[in-house]
């Protein structure tokens, strides 16, 4: 079990190979659908990101409101697929990692190759047992998106999987290929 | 004639949103607890333990079971010797969602509108179908659907020569090219027959039948039977990354149909497929 503490940097994530389990430990940010189409519409039109992606690790997230006496509600993954129009233009700008589950585009697999990046599976459904490896939320931007705001949150020992790793290795291809297609 | 007041559904909807996304159904959890002894593969193993852990969590915390809790569909059955009165149904329907997902700190998951796409802020409207029984009986079904596994859906409007096999085959082919989005192990539910509208609607409602019935009719339910093992070879397994564990049950509702249709729609349950059934 390896512990990952963001920032990243290339080295880092060039060392992870599909399969690995590790811990994140530190500062990740949240954003899923809404969030990542306005921080595109921003690159597009000139404008600065509310945080700098260099490094940084996004989890695809869209958590439940934190009942009294916590920090967040329950908050597992969402389907990363969603995202990989956004994706790219993120990990060009140095974004790290991406967290969340199912599969990923070949453009999204390959711009990770070029750039460094990589892609962790956490446990989709399992939105209860990892909010307790959130320790503290605070919102970043666009908050009038309610579930949808870019968050930034401190996690500890946040479990995840190398499920694409930055040499173009990939679980979910290698079981495809293992059934060899229907 | 009986009388039923509107409020009673409001508070029946309350509550049951609120044991829903908190109470993994007992049917499931047999279900995931079996495919664990099953299961070979590592990674598919630990991941069945996780969520098996996680729905202990949930009821025991109070905690949503997943941060998707869904677009909330209720299947509605009325008596026709019921009269309901003292309001609006569908206002008194999103109005037990509105308190309930306030009430369980559940995450509000709805646009307005598909374009626009603003949040409405209370989880509503619901997704509500009603249809007419005979007597005095109120049942309501509800199902707070989560987006990653609905999102895999799928209709297909097969020609009738392509038969049985045609539609083991879109079914198939469903689940495959799904793969680890919609959150398996899955409940597979499929309609046949009917129209368009009628077998997406079927496929709904195959997904409400608990997971150790199968379907009344011997072949349909051996049809169950085999998909489910099909399905199961595709190898997919738990957040597909693996494994023997790719449905925990394929759930067949079908209907008659037009001498030149044969509709079939899959409607995907991810393993935190959370139903409620309330008698009122």
């Amino acid at each position: 079990m390896k512990c990952i503490h963001p920032p990243l940097n290339e080295e880092d994530t060039r060392k992870l190979r599909a399969g690995d389990e590790v811990k994140i430990d530190g500062t990740i940010y949240a954003a899923r659908d809404a969030a990542h189409k306005r921080m595109i519409e921003s690159l597009r039109k000139g404008d600065p990101l509310p945080f700098n992606p260099d490094g940084q690790i996004i989890y695809y997230v869209g958590p439940c409101p934190a009942p009294p006496g916590r920090v967040i509600g329950s908050a597992g993954p969402t389907t990363s697929g969603r995202m990989d129009a956004y994706a790219p233009d993120l990990i060009a700008l140095g974004l790290r990692a991406m967290i969340g589950k199912g599969e990923r585009s070949a453009e999204v697999a390959a711009s990770m190759e070029r750039h460094g990046a990589v892609y962790l599976a956490t446990f989709g459904g399992a939105g209860a047992y990892l909010a307790k490896c959130i320790v503290k939320v605070e919102t970043v931007a666009y908050p009038e998106l309610g579930p949808e705001a870019l968050l930034k949150m401190e996690v500890r020992d946040f479990p995840c999987l190398v499920a694409i790793d930055a040499q173009g290795n990939s679980l979910y291809q290698e079981v495809r290929e293992k059934r060899g297609g229907r | 004639m009986r009388t039923l007041h509107v409020d009673e559904i409001t508070q029946a909807i309350a509550r049951a949103v609120v044991d829903a996304n908190t109470h993994l159904p007992e049917d499931v959890l047999r279900a995931l607890a079996s495919a664990l002894e099953r299961e070979t593969s590592p990674r598919g193993r630990r991941f069945l333990q996780v969520i098996i852990e996680n729905a202990d969590l949930a009821a025991t915390e109070g905690l949503a079971l997943c941060q998707d809790t869904g677009m909330v569909v209720v299947d509605l059955e009325v008596g026709q010797e019921v009269l309901l009165v003292g309001g609006d149904l569908m206002e008194a329907v999103n109005r037990g969602i509105k308190q309930g997902y306030e009430l369980g700190f559940f995450r509000r998951s709805v646009v307005k509108d598909p374009f626009s796409r603003i949040n409405t802020g209370d989880n509503t409207p619901a997704i509500l179908h009603t249809s007419i029984i005979p007597g005095e009986g109120v049942r309501m079904r509800v199902l707070p659907k989560g987006a990653g596994s609905e999102n895999m859906g799928r209709v297909g409007m097969l020609k009738p020569s392509q038969g049985l096999d045609g539609v083991k085959d879109f079914v198939l082919q469903a689940v495959w090219e799904a793969g680890g989005n919609p959150c398996p192990p899955l409940i597979v539910g499929v309609g046949v027959g009917g129209n368009m509208e009628k077998a997406a609607l079927l496929s709904k409602k195959a997904l409400l039948r608990p997971l150790d019935q199968r379907h009344s009719h011997a072949e349909m339910a051996d049809l169950e039977n085999q998909l489910r093992e099909r399905i199961n070879e595709l190898g997919i397994g738990p957040q597909g990354l693996g494994g023997d564990t790719t449905a925990l049950a394929v759930n067949i509702e079908t209907y008659p149909t037009h001498i030149a249709c044969l509709p079939v729609a899959v409607n995907l349950g991810c393993h935190s497929t959370r139903r409620v059934c309330v008698e009122l």
